[in-house]
Protein backbone atom coordinates (compact mmCIF):
# COMPACT_ATOMS: atom_id res chain seq x y z
CA UNK A 1 0.00 0.00 0.00
CA UNK A 2 1.31 3.43 -0.91
CA UNK A 3 2.45 5.75 1.86
CA UNK A 4 0.64 9.06 2.22
CA UNK A 5 2.36 12.24 1.02
CA UNK A 6 2.33 13.38 4.64
CA UNK A 7 4.26 10.27 5.73
CA UNK A 8 6.77 10.80 2.94
CA UNK A 9 7.25 14.43 3.98
CA UNK A 10 7.78 13.41 7.61
CA UNK A 11 10.43 10.81 6.69
CA UNK A 12 12.15 13.25 4.31
CA UNK A 13 12.30 15.80 7.12
CA UNK A 14 13.90 13.20 9.43
CA UNK A 15 16.41 12.34 6.69
CA UNK A 16 17.16 16.02 5.96
CA UNK A 17 16.30 15.50 2.33
CA UNK A 18 14.23 17.97 0.37
CA UNK A 19 12.08 16.36 -2.31
CA UNK A 20 10.18 17.73 -5.28
CA UNK A 21 6.41 17.22 -5.41
CA UNK A 22 7.00 14.64 -8.14
CA UNK A 23 9.56 12.75 -6.02
CA UNK A 24 7.11 12.67 -3.12
CA UNK A 25 4.49 11.01 -5.32
CA UNK A 26 6.95 8.49 -6.75
CA UNK A 27 8.42 7.60 -3.36
CA UNK A 28 4.97 7.21 -1.81
CA UNK A 29 4.24 4.49 -4.40
CA UNK A 30 7.66 2.86 -4.47
CA UNK A 31 8.25 2.78 -0.73
CA UNK A 32 4.77 1.36 -0.32
CA UNK A 33 5.57 -1.41 -2.81
CA UNK A 34 8.91 -2.25 -1.17
CA UNK A 35 7.37 -2.26 2.32
CA UNK A 36 4.60 -4.47 0.96
CA UNK A 37 7.24 -6.93 -0.16
CA UNK A 38 8.95 -6.73 3.23
CA UNK A 39 5.64 -7.71 4.88
CA UNK A 40 6.64 -11.21 3.85
CA UNK A 41 8.78 -11.32 6.99
CA UNK A 42 5.60 -11.54 9.05
CA UNK A 43 4.96 -15.03 7.68
CA UNK A 44 7.72 -16.13 10.05
CA UNK A 45 7.33 -16.52 13.77
CA UNK A 46 10.36 -14.98 15.43
CA UNK A 47 9.23 -15.42 18.99
CA UNK A 48 12.23 -16.10 21.22
CA UNK A 49 14.71 -15.46 18.39
CA UNK A 50 17.65 -13.28 19.39
CA UNK A 51 18.21 -10.44 16.91
CA UNK A 52 21.52 -10.66 15.00
CA UNK A 53 22.98 -7.22 14.36
CA UNK A 54 26.46 -8.33 13.54
CA UNK A 55 28.00 -11.73 12.89
CA UNK A 56 31.25 -11.34 14.81
CA UNK A 57 31.52 -12.19 18.50
CA UNK A 58 33.00 -8.75 19.04
CA UNK A 59 31.45 -6.22 21.38
CA UNK A 60 33.55 -3.44 22.81
CA UNK A 61 36.97 -3.02 21.27
CA UNK A 62 39.37 -0.94 23.33
CA UNK A 63 42.85 0.34 22.70
CA UNK A 64 45.37 2.28 24.74
CA UNK A 65 44.64 5.99 24.78
CA UNK A 66 47.89 7.14 23.25
CA UNK A 67 48.68 10.44 21.60
CA UNK A 68 49.52 9.84 17.95
CA UNK A 69 50.18 12.25 15.11
CA UNK A 70 47.15 13.54 13.20
CA UNK A 71 47.13 14.64 9.57
CA UNK A 72 47.71 18.38 9.15
CA UNK A 73 44.55 20.44 9.61
CA UNK A 74 44.99 22.15 6.23
CA UNK A 75 44.96 18.78 4.45
CA UNK A 76 41.78 17.70 6.19
CA UNK A 77 40.05 21.02 5.63
CA UNK A 78 41.09 21.27 1.98
CA UNK A 79 37.89 19.39 1.08
CA UNK A 80 35.69 21.80 3.05
CA UNK A 81 33.28 23.68 0.79
CA UNK A 82 33.58 26.85 2.90
CA UNK A 83 36.23 27.44 5.56
CA UNK A 84 37.73 30.39 7.37
CA UNK A 85 40.65 30.58 9.82
CA UNK A 86 40.63 26.83 10.47
CA UNK A 87 36.84 26.61 10.91
CA UNK A 88 34.05 25.29 8.73
CA UNK A 89 31.53 27.99 7.92
CA UNK A 90 27.77 27.34 7.82
CA UNK A 91 24.69 29.61 7.72
CA UNK A 92 23.73 31.27 11.00
CA UNK A 93 22.24 28.73 13.46
CA UNK A 94 21.01 30.87 16.36
CA UNK B 1 49.37 -13.74 -26.33
CA UNK B 2 49.39 -10.01 -25.70
CA UNK B 3 50.85 -8.75 -22.42
CA UNK B 4 47.58 -7.17 -21.34
CA UNK B 5 45.74 -10.48 -21.76
CA UNK B 6 47.90 -12.24 -19.20
CA UNK B 7 47.04 -13.04 -15.61
CA UNK B 8 48.83 -11.55 -12.60
CA UNK B 9 50.87 -14.70 -12.08
CA UNK B 10 51.90 -14.85 -15.75
CA UNK B 11 52.99 -11.22 -15.97
CA UNK B 12 54.65 -11.49 -12.55
CA UNK B 13 56.81 -14.36 -13.85
CA UNK B 14 57.95 -12.20 -16.79
CA UNK B 15 58.66 -9.21 -14.54
CA UNK B 16 60.59 -11.35 -12.04
CA UNK B 17 62.78 -12.75 -14.82
CA UNK B 18 63.21 -9.20 -16.16
CA UNK B 19 61.86 -10.28 -19.54
CA UNK B 20 59.65 -7.22 -19.48
CA UNK B 21 59.88 -3.96 -17.53
CA UNK B 22 57.09 -2.42 -15.47
CA UNK B 23 56.97 0.42 -18.00
CA UNK B 24 56.44 -2.04 -20.84
CA UNK B 25 53.62 -3.73 -18.95
CA UNK B 26 52.06 -0.35 -18.26
CA UNK B 27 52.47 0.69 -21.92
CA UNK B 28 50.54 -2.42 -22.96
CA UNK B 29 47.79 -1.73 -20.44
CA UNK B 30 47.47 1.97 -21.31
CA UNK B 31 47.26 1.15 -24.99
CA UNK B 32 44.57 -1.41 -24.27
CA UNK B 33 42.64 1.11 -22.16
CA UNK B 34 42.84 3.70 -24.95
CA UNK B 35 41.52 1.13 -27.39
CA UNK B 36 38.54 -0.23 -25.45
CA UNK B 37 37.64 2.28 -22.75
CA UNK B 38 35.30 4.26 -25.02
CA UNK B 39 33.25 1.11 -25.45
CA UNK B 40 33.11 -0.25 -21.89
CA UNK B 41 33.57 2.90 -19.79
CA UNK B 42 34.98 1.18 -16.71
CA UNK B 43 36.89 4.16 -15.33
CA UNK B 44 35.81 7.33 -13.55
CA UNK B 45 39.42 8.50 -13.22
CA UNK B 46 42.60 7.31 -14.93
CA UNK B 47 45.85 7.97 -13.06
CA UNK B 48 48.26 7.46 -15.91
CA UNK B 49 50.98 9.84 -14.67
CA UNK B 50 51.03 8.39 -11.17
CA UNK B 51 51.21 4.90 -12.62
CA UNK B 52 54.15 5.80 -14.87
CA UNK B 53 56.02 7.39 -11.95
CA UNK B 54 55.56 4.23 -9.96
CA UNK B 55 56.49 2.02 -12.93
CA UNK B 56 59.79 3.89 -13.38
CA UNK B 57 60.44 3.48 -9.67
CA UNK B 58 59.74 -0.27 -9.96
CA UNK B 59 62.18 -0.60 -12.84
CA UNK B 60 64.92 1.27 -10.98
CA UNK B 61 64.61 -0.11 -7.46
CA UNK B 62 65.49 -3.57 -6.26
CA UNK B 63 62.85 -3.66 -3.48
CA UNK B 64 60.60 -6.69 -3.67
CA UNK B 65 56.82 -6.62 -3.85
CA UNK B 66 54.19 -9.29 -4.40
CA UNK B 67 52.65 -7.33 -7.28
CA UNK B 68 55.60 -5.14 -8.16
CA UNK B 69 55.00 -3.43 -11.49
CA UNK B 70 51.53 -4.92 -12.03
CA UNK B 71 48.74 -2.50 -13.01
CA UNK B 72 45.45 -2.67 -11.12
CA UNK B 73 42.49 -0.40 -10.37
CA UNK B 74 40.11 0.23 -7.48
CA UNK B 75 36.39 0.73 -7.17
CA UNK B 76 35.83 4.45 -6.65
CA UNK B 77 34.53 3.84 -3.12
CA UNK B 78 38.04 3.04 -1.84
CA UNK B 79 39.86 6.17 -0.67
CA UNK B 80 43.13 6.96 -2.40
CA UNK B 81 45.42 9.68 -1.16
CA UNK B 82 45.54 12.59 -3.59
CA UNK B 83 43.29 10.80 -6.11
CA UNK B 84 39.61 11.72 -6.45
CA UNK B 85 37.24 9.24 -4.78
CA UNK B 86 33.72 9.94 -5.99
CA UNK B 87 31.53 6.92 -5.18
CA UNK B 88 30.14 7.79 -8.64
CA UNK B 89 28.08 10.48 -6.92
CA UNK B 90 27.63 14.18 -7.54
CA UNK B 91 27.98 14.49 -3.77
CA UNK B 92 31.67 13.49 -3.90
CA UNK B 93 32.48 14.49 -7.49
CA UNK B 94 35.43 16.60 -6.31
CA UNK B 95 36.40 14.77 -3.13
CA UNK B 96 40.15 14.13 -2.81
CA UNK B 97 41.03 12.03 0.25
CA UNK B 98 44.11 12.95 2.25
CA UNK B 99 44.72 9.30 3.16
CA UNK B 100 44.75 5.83 1.61
CA UNK B 101 42.24 3.18 2.63
CA UNK B 102 44.06 0.28 4.30
CA UNK B 103 43.50 -1.97 1.25
CA UNK B 104 44.83 0.75 -1.08
CA UNK B 105 47.90 1.13 1.11
CA UNK B 106 48.52 -2.64 1.22
CA UNK B 107 48.50 -2.89 -2.58
CA UNK B 108 50.69 0.18 -2.89
CA UNK B 109 53.19 -1.28 -0.40
CA UNK B 110 53.50 -4.35 -2.62
CA UNK B 111 54.35 -1.93 -5.44
CA UNK B 112 51.40 -2.49 -7.73
CA UNK B 113 50.58 0.29 -10.21
CA UNK B 114 47.28 2.04 -9.56
CA UNK B 115 45.99 3.05 -12.99
CA UNK B 116 42.61 4.41 -11.98
CA UNK B 117 39.33 4.42 -10.14
CA UNK B 118 36.36 2.42 -11.35
CA UNK B 119 32.74 3.26 -12.01
CA UNK B 120 29.99 1.90 -9.75
CA UNK B 121 26.38 2.36 -8.80
CA UNK B 122 26.25 5.51 -6.71
CA UNK B 123 27.41 4.72 -3.14
CA UNK B 124 27.32 1.01 -4.14
CA UNK B 125 23.53 0.99 -4.32
CA UNK B 126 22.44 -0.93 -7.40
CA UNK B 127 22.96 -4.04 -9.48
CA UNK B 128 23.75 -2.64 -12.93
CA UNK B 129 26.10 0.37 -12.62
CA UNK B 130 23.32 2.39 -14.29
CA UNK B 131 22.96 4.25 -10.99
CA UNK B 132 26.34 5.94 -11.48
CA UNK B 133 25.74 9.69 -11.50
CA UNK B 134 28.27 10.01 -14.34
CA UNK B 135 27.62 7.34 -17.01
CA UNK B 136 26.73 3.66 -17.23
CA UNK B 137 29.42 1.01 -17.72
CA UNK B 138 28.95 -1.62 -20.46
CA UNK B 139 29.33 -5.38 -20.37
CA UNK B 140 32.34 -6.43 -22.50
CA UNK B 141 30.41 -9.54 -23.63
CA UNK B 142 27.65 -7.41 -25.14
CA UNK B 143 27.94 -3.64 -25.06
CA UNK B 144 24.14 -3.26 -24.99
CA UNK B 145 24.06 -5.04 -21.64
CA UNK B 146 24.96 -4.06 -18.10
CA UNK B 147 28.10 -5.39 -16.38
CA UNK B 148 26.15 -5.89 -13.14
CA UNK B 149 26.76 -3.87 -10.03
CA UNK B 150 27.42 -2.22 -7.90
CA UNK B 151 31.10 -2.94 -8.69
CA UNK B 152 30.41 -2.92 -12.45
CA UNK B 153 33.54 -1.02 -13.47
CA UNK B 154 35.69 -3.36 -11.37
CA UNK B 155 34.27 -6.34 -13.29
CA UNK B 156 34.27 -4.85 -16.80
CA UNK B 157 37.86 -3.60 -16.47
CA UNK B 158 39.13 -7.11 -15.73
CA UNK B 159 36.89 -8.82 -18.31
CA UNK B 160 38.02 -6.36 -21.02
CA UNK B 161 41.72 -6.89 -20.08
CA UNK B 162 42.12 -3.21 -19.13
CA UNK B 163 43.95 -4.16 -15.92
CA UNK B 164 45.15 -7.41 -14.35
CA UNK B 165 42.94 -7.27 -11.27
CA UNK B 166 40.69 -4.89 -9.36
CA UNK B 167 39.10 -4.51 -5.95
CA UNK B 168 35.42 -3.96 -5.32
CA UNK B 169 33.01 -4.11 -2.41
CA UNK B 170 30.13 -6.49 -1.76
CA UNK B 171 27.20 -5.63 0.53
CA UNK B 172 24.55 -7.86 -1.04
CA UNK B 173 26.27 -9.32 -4.09
CA UNK B 174 28.13 -6.34 -5.56
CA UNK B 175 31.27 -8.39 -6.30
CA UNK B 176 29.78 -11.79 -7.13
CA UNK B 177 26.94 -10.60 -9.40
CA UNK B 178 29.11 -8.43 -11.71
CA UNK B 179 31.83 -11.13 -11.73
CA UNK B 180 29.15 -13.56 -12.87
CA UNK B 181 27.77 -11.18 -15.54
CA UNK B 182 31.29 -10.50 -16.87
CA UNK B 183 32.60 -14.08 -16.79
CA UNK B 184 35.44 -13.61 -14.30
CA UNK B 185 36.39 -14.63 -10.75
CA UNK B 186 34.95 -12.53 -7.91
CA UNK B 187 35.63 -13.10 -4.22
CA UNK B 188 33.80 -11.64 -1.23
CA UNK B 189 35.82 -12.70 1.80
CA UNK B 190 34.33 -13.41 5.23
CA UNK B 191 33.03 -10.31 7.03
CA UNK B 192 35.97 -9.18 9.16
CA UNK B 193 38.67 -10.71 6.96
CA UNK B 194 39.57 -7.48 5.16
CA UNK B 195 39.82 -4.00 6.64
CA UNK B 196 37.06 -1.57 5.68
CA UNK B 197 38.99 1.45 6.90
CA UNK B 198 38.93 4.17 4.26
CA UNK B 199 36.17 2.48 2.30
CA UNK B 200 33.10 4.71 2.13
CA UNK B 201 30.46 2.94 4.25
CA UNK B 202 27.14 1.76 2.82
CA UNK B 203 25.85 -0.89 5.30
CA UNK B 204 28.55 -1.46 7.86
CA UNK B 205 27.45 -4.88 9.14
CA UNK B 206 27.36 -6.26 5.58
CA UNK B 207 30.05 -4.43 3.55
CA UNK B 208 33.20 -6.30 2.65
CA UNK B 209 36.07 -5.54 0.27
CA UNK B 210 37.07 -8.23 -2.22
CA UNK B 211 38.82 -9.18 -5.42
CA UNK B 212 38.05 -9.41 -9.14
CA UNK B 213 40.53 -11.57 -11.05
CA UNK B 214 41.02 -13.38 -14.33
CA UNK B 215 41.60 -16.70 -12.61
CA UNK B 216 41.51 -18.36 -9.20
CA UNK B 217 45.27 -18.28 -8.69
CA UNK B 218 45.30 -14.49 -9.12
CA UNK B 219 42.43 -14.23 -6.66
CA UNK B 220 44.45 -16.16 -4.07
CA UNK B 221 47.53 -13.99 -4.68
CA UNK B 222 45.61 -10.77 -4.07
CA UNK B 223 43.78 -12.22 -1.05
CA UNK B 224 47.23 -12.86 0.47
CA UNK B 225 47.89 -9.12 0.29
CA UNK B 226 44.60 -7.59 1.47
CA UNK B 227 43.49 -9.89 4.33
CA UNK B 228 44.28 -9.43 8.01
CA UNK B 229 43.63 -7.49 11.17
CA UNK B 230 43.77 -3.72 10.95
CA UNK B 231 43.87 -1.73 14.20
CA UNK B 232 41.96 1.02 12.38
CA UNK B 233 38.94 -1.25 11.76
CA UNK B 234 37.57 -2.71 14.98
CA UNK B 235 35.49 -5.21 12.99
CA UNK B 236 38.52 -6.70 11.26
CA UNK B 237 39.41 -10.00 12.89
CA UNK B 238 42.72 -11.00 14.40
CA UNK B 239 43.01 -14.47 12.87
CA UNK B 240 46.00 -15.94 11.12
CA UNK B 241 45.81 -15.44 7.36
CA UNK B 242 46.90 -18.60 5.57
CA UNK B 243 48.88 -18.56 2.33
CA UNK B 244 45.86 -18.88 0.07
CA UNK B 245 47.97 -20.19 -2.82
CA UNK B 246 48.66 -23.31 -0.73
CA UNK B 247 45.05 -24.36 -1.42
CA UNK B 248 45.49 -24.34 -5.16
CA UNK B 249 45.45 -27.98 -6.13
CA UNK B 250 42.89 -30.20 -7.80
CA UNK B 251 42.61 -33.08 -5.37
CA UNK B 252 39.13 -32.62 -3.99
CA UNK B 253 38.39 -36.28 -3.33
CA UNK B 254 35.94 -36.56 -0.42
CA UNK B 255 35.10 -32.83 -0.36
CA UNK B 256 31.50 -32.48 0.80
CA UNK B 257 29.47 -30.14 -1.39
CA UNK B 258 25.88 -29.11 -0.64
CA UNK B 259 23.49 -27.50 -3.11
CA UNK B 260 20.42 -25.83 -1.59
CA UNK B 261 17.18 -26.62 -3.37
CA UNK B 262 15.87 -23.12 -2.66
CA UNK B 263 18.57 -21.68 -4.94
CA UNK B 264 17.34 -23.69 -7.90
CA UNK B 265 13.72 -22.60 -7.62
CA UNK B 266 11.41 -20.66 -9.87
CA UNK B 267 12.74 -17.33 -11.01
CA UNK B 268 16.15 -18.83 -11.75
CA UNK B 269 16.85 -19.26 -15.47
CA UNK B 270 16.65 -22.93 -16.55
CA UNK B 271 19.90 -22.73 -18.52
CA UNK B 272 21.71 -21.35 -15.47
CA UNK B 273 20.35 -24.16 -13.30
CA UNK B 274 21.47 -26.69 -15.91
CA UNK B 275 24.97 -25.19 -16.10
CA UNK B 276 25.42 -25.33 -12.32
CA UNK B 277 24.00 -28.87 -12.12
CA UNK B 278 26.49 -29.87 -14.81
CA UNK B 279 29.28 -28.34 -12.72
CA UNK B 280 28.10 -30.31 -9.68
CA UNK B 281 28.23 -33.48 -11.76
CA UNK B 282 31.78 -32.52 -12.70
CA UNK B 283 32.69 -32.21 -9.02
CA UNK B 284 31.18 -35.64 -8.39
CA UNK B 285 33.31 -37.12 -11.14
CA UNK B 286 36.35 -35.57 -9.46
CA UNK B 287 35.54 -37.44 -6.27
CA UNK B 288 33.50 -34.92 -4.30
CA UNK B 289 30.37 -35.94 -2.41
CA UNK B 290 27.46 -33.83 -3.68
CA UNK B 291 24.11 -33.68 -1.90
CA UNK B 292 20.97 -31.57 -1.99
CA UNK B 293 20.16 -29.66 1.21
CA UNK B 294 17.62 -27.10 2.37
CA UNK B 295 18.22 -23.55 3.59
CA UNK B 296 14.57 -23.03 4.55
CA UNK B 297 14.69 -19.31 5.29
CA UNK B 298 16.37 -18.31 2.00
CA UNK B 299 13.35 -16.48 0.60
CA UNK B 300 13.28 -14.18 3.64
CA UNK B 301 16.85 -12.97 3.21
CA UNK B 302 16.06 -10.39 0.55
CA UNK B 303 13.15 -8.66 2.34
CA UNK B 304 15.20 -8.59 5.56
CA UNK B 305 18.16 -7.18 3.64
CA UNK B 306 16.02 -4.37 2.22
CA UNK B 307 15.34 -3.23 5.76
CA UNK B 308 18.77 -3.76 7.31
CA UNK B 309 20.93 -2.37 4.48
CA UNK B 310 18.90 0.84 3.95
CA UNK B 311 18.65 1.34 7.73
CA UNK B 312 22.43 1.22 8.07
CA UNK B 313 22.83 3.33 4.92
CA UNK B 314 20.49 6.04 6.20
CA UNK B 315 22.73 6.39 9.27
CA UNK B 316 26.03 6.18 7.35
CA UNK B 317 25.00 8.70 4.71
CA UNK B 318 23.91 11.24 7.30
CA UNK B 319 27.52 12.48 7.21
CA UNK B 320 26.98 14.04 3.78
CA UNK B 321 25.70 17.39 4.94
CA UNK B 322 27.75 19.87 2.93
CA UNK B 323 29.85 20.98 5.89
CA UNK B 324 33.20 19.16 5.87
CA UNK B 325 33.51 17.77 2.36
CA UNK B 326 31.54 17.16 -0.78
CA UNK B 327 28.83 19.20 -2.42
CA UNK B 328 27.33 22.23 -0.68
CA UNK B 329 24.20 24.20 -1.40
CA UNK B 330 25.14 27.87 -1.00
CA UNK B 331 21.68 29.33 -1.56
CA UNK B 332 20.01 28.35 1.71
CA UNK B 333 19.96 30.99 4.44
CA UNK B 334 19.56 28.53 7.33
CA UNK B 335 21.41 25.37 8.21
CA UNK B 336 18.50 22.90 7.95
CA UNK B 337 17.73 24.00 4.40
CA UNK B 338 21.44 23.89 3.62
CA UNK B 339 21.58 20.22 4.71
CA UNK B 340 18.36 19.28 2.93
CA UNK B 341 19.15 21.06 -0.33
CA UNK B 342 22.73 19.78 -0.41
CA UNK B 343 21.42 16.23 -0.11
CA UNK B 344 18.72 16.86 -2.71
CA UNK B 345 21.34 18.04 -5.22
CA UNK B 346 24.04 15.55 -4.27
CA UNK B 347 22.19 12.23 -4.21
CA UNK B 348 20.66 10.32 -7.12
CA UNK B 349 17.26 8.57 -7.05
CA UNK B 350 18.34 5.14 -5.77
CA UNK B 351 20.35 6.63 -2.92
CA UNK B 352 17.42 8.86 -1.95
CA UNK B 353 15.07 5.89 -2.11
CA UNK B 354 17.24 3.85 0.25
CA UNK B 355 17.78 6.72 2.67
CA UNK B 356 14.00 7.21 2.78
CA UNK B 357 13.37 3.49 3.26
CA UNK B 358 15.99 3.19 6.00
CA UNK B 359 14.84 6.30 7.79
CA UNK B 360 11.26 5.04 7.70
CA UNK B 361 12.27 1.62 9.07
CA UNK B 362 14.18 3.19 11.96
CA UNK B 363 11.61 5.87 12.75
CA UNK B 364 9.60 5.97 15.92
CA UNK B 365 6.77 3.44 15.88
CA UNK B 366 8.22 1.28 13.10
CA UNK B 367 11.54 0.15 14.59
CA UNK B 368 10.22 -3.09 16.12
CA UNK B 369 8.00 -4.00 13.19
CA UNK B 370 10.69 -3.62 10.57
CA UNK B 371 14.25 -3.31 11.82
CA UNK B 372 14.07 -5.60 14.85
CA UNK B 373 12.03 -8.13 12.91
CA UNK B 374 14.63 -8.14 10.13
CA UNK B 375 17.47 -8.70 12.63
CA UNK B 376 15.62 -11.71 14.04
CA UNK B 377 15.14 -13.14 10.58
CA UNK B 378 18.84 -12.56 9.99
CA UNK B 379 19.52 -14.92 12.91
CA UNK B 380 17.35 -17.61 11.29
CA UNK B 381 19.28 -17.26 8.02
CA UNK B 382 22.57 -17.50 9.89
CA UNK B 383 21.35 -20.66 11.66
CA UNK B 384 20.33 -22.26 8.33
CA UNK B 385 23.90 -21.99 7.05
CA UNK B 386 25.40 -23.12 10.37
CA UNK B 387 23.33 -26.31 10.23
CA UNK B 388 24.43 -27.17 6.70
CA UNK B 389 28.08 -26.45 7.47
CA UNK B 390 28.01 -29.03 10.29
CA UNK B 391 28.04 -31.68 7.54
CA UNK B 392 29.46 -29.96 4.45
CA UNK B 393 32.62 -28.13 3.37
CA UNK B 394 31.10 -25.77 0.82
CA UNK B 395 27.75 -24.83 -0.69
CA UNK B 396 27.31 -24.34 -4.44
CA UNK B 397 24.52 -22.48 -6.25
CA UNK B 398 23.97 -20.20 -9.22
CA UNK B 399 25.32 -16.68 -8.53
CA UNK B 400 22.48 -14.85 -10.30
CA UNK B 401 18.95 -15.73 -11.41
CA UNK B 402 19.61 -14.42 -14.96
CA UNK B 403 22.52 -13.60 -17.25
CA UNK B 404 23.38 -9.93 -17.91
CA UNK B 405 20.31 -7.89 -18.90
CA UNK B 406 20.09 -4.93 -21.26
CA UNK B 407 20.64 -1.34 -20.21
CA UNK B 408 17.32 0.20 -19.26
CA UNK B 409 15.62 -3.19 -19.12
CA UNK B 410 15.12 -3.21 -15.33
CA UNK B 411 13.79 0.15 -14.25
CA UNK B 412 11.47 -0.86 -11.40
CA UNK B 413 13.33 -0.88 -8.04
CA UNK B 414 11.89 -4.17 -6.80
CA UNK B 415 12.73 -5.96 -10.07
CA UNK B 416 16.28 -4.69 -9.79
CA UNK B 417 16.52 -5.80 -6.14
CA UNK B 418 15.68 -9.38 -7.16
CA UNK B 419 19.09 -9.66 -8.84
CA UNK B 420 20.61 -10.15 -5.41
CA UNK B 421 18.30 -12.93 -4.28
CA UNK B 422 21.01 -15.63 -4.38
CA UNK B 423 23.88 -13.52 -3.03
CA UNK B 424 22.28 -11.51 -0.20
CA UNK B 425 21.91 -14.45 2.24
CA UNK B 426 25.71 -14.84 2.26
CA UNK B 427 26.20 -11.25 3.45
CA UNK B 428 23.46 -11.65 6.04
CA UNK B 429 25.38 -14.60 7.50
CA UNK B 430 28.77 -12.87 7.08
CA UNK B 431 30.14 -15.84 5.12
CA UNK B 432 32.69 -15.82 2.31
CA UNK B 433 31.32 -16.27 -1.21
CA UNK B 434 32.78 -16.26 -4.67
CA UNK B 435 31.63 -16.51 -8.25
CA UNK B 436 33.49 -18.34 -10.99
CA UNK B 437 32.52 -18.84 -14.64
CA UNK B 438 30.75 -22.15 -15.33
CA UNK B 439 29.08 -21.78 -18.72
CA UNK B 440 27.42 -19.54 -21.29
CA UNK B 441 23.87 -18.77 -22.35
CA UNK B 442 23.67 -17.32 -25.84
CA UNK B 443 27.21 -16.04 -25.55
CA UNK B 444 26.73 -14.46 -22.11
CA UNK B 445 28.63 -15.81 -19.09
CA UNK B 446 26.99 -17.87 -16.33
CA UNK B 447 28.47 -17.74 -12.82
CA UNK B 448 28.58 -20.40 -10.14
CA UNK B 449 28.54 -19.27 -6.52
CA UNK B 450 30.70 -21.07 -3.98
CA UNK B 451 29.90 -20.33 -0.34
CA UNK B 452 32.30 -21.29 2.45
CA UNK B 453 32.44 -21.52 6.20
CA UNK B 454 33.44 -18.33 8.00
CA UNK B 455 37.17 -17.67 7.53
CA UNK B 456 37.58 -20.75 5.35
CA UNK B 457 38.19 -19.01 2.02
CA UNK B 458 40.93 -21.58 1.44
CA UNK B 459 38.52 -24.46 0.88
CA UNK B 460 36.44 -22.31 -1.50
CA UNK B 461 39.55 -21.42 -3.47
CA UNK B 462 40.49 -25.09 -3.65
CA UNK B 463 37.07 -26.03 -5.00
CA UNK B 464 37.15 -23.12 -7.45
CA UNK B 465 40.65 -23.97 -8.65
CA UNK B 466 39.81 -27.66 -9.11
CA UNK B 467 36.84 -26.74 -11.33
CA UNK B 468 38.66 -24.05 -13.26
CA UNK B 469 41.74 -26.13 -14.02
CA UNK B 470 39.66 -29.01 -15.38
CA UNK B 471 37.38 -26.82 -17.53
CA UNK B 472 38.02 -23.98 -19.98
CA UNK B 473 35.25 -21.41 -19.33
CA UNK B 474 37.74 -18.92 -17.86
CA UNK B 475 39.81 -18.92 -21.05
CA UNK B 476 37.07 -17.58 -23.32
CA UNK B 477 37.40 -13.83 -23.89
CA UNK B 478 34.72 -11.32 -24.89
CA UNK B 479 34.77 -9.76 -28.36
CA UNK B 480 33.79 -6.27 -27.09
CA UNK B 481 30.96 -5.86 -29.57
CA UNK B 482 27.24 -5.41 -29.57
CA UNK B 483 25.65 -8.84 -29.90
Amino acid sequence: MALTIKEVEHVAMLARLSLTEEEKKVFAEQLGAILGYVEKLNELSTEGVEPLAHILPVFNVFREDEVKPSPPREEIMANGPLTEDGYYKVPKIV
Amino acid sequence: MQLYEMTVHEVKALLDKKEVSAREVLDAVMERIRKVEDKVKSFVTITEDLAYDKASWCDEKAEKGAIKGIPYALKDIICTKGVKTTCSSRMLANFVPFYDATVARLLDEQHGLLVGKLNMDEFAMGSSTEQSAFFPTRNPWDLERVPGGSSGGSASAVAADEVFFTLGTDTGGSIRQPASFCGIVGMKPTYGRVSRWGVVAFASSLDQVGVFAKDVEDCALIMNIICGKDPLDSTSVDLEVPDFTSFLHTDIKGMKIAYPREYFGKGVDEDIKAAVMKALKHYEEMGAVVEEVSLPHSEYALPAYYIIAPAEASANLARFDGVRYGLRDFKADNVIDMFSNTRKEGFGPEVKRRIMLGTYALSSGYYDAYYLKALKVRRLIYNDFARVFEDFDIIISPTTPTVAFKLGEQSDPLTLYMNDILTVPVNMAGLPGMSIPCGFKEGLPIGMQIIGKAFDEGTMLKAAYAFEQTTSYHQVKPALEVK
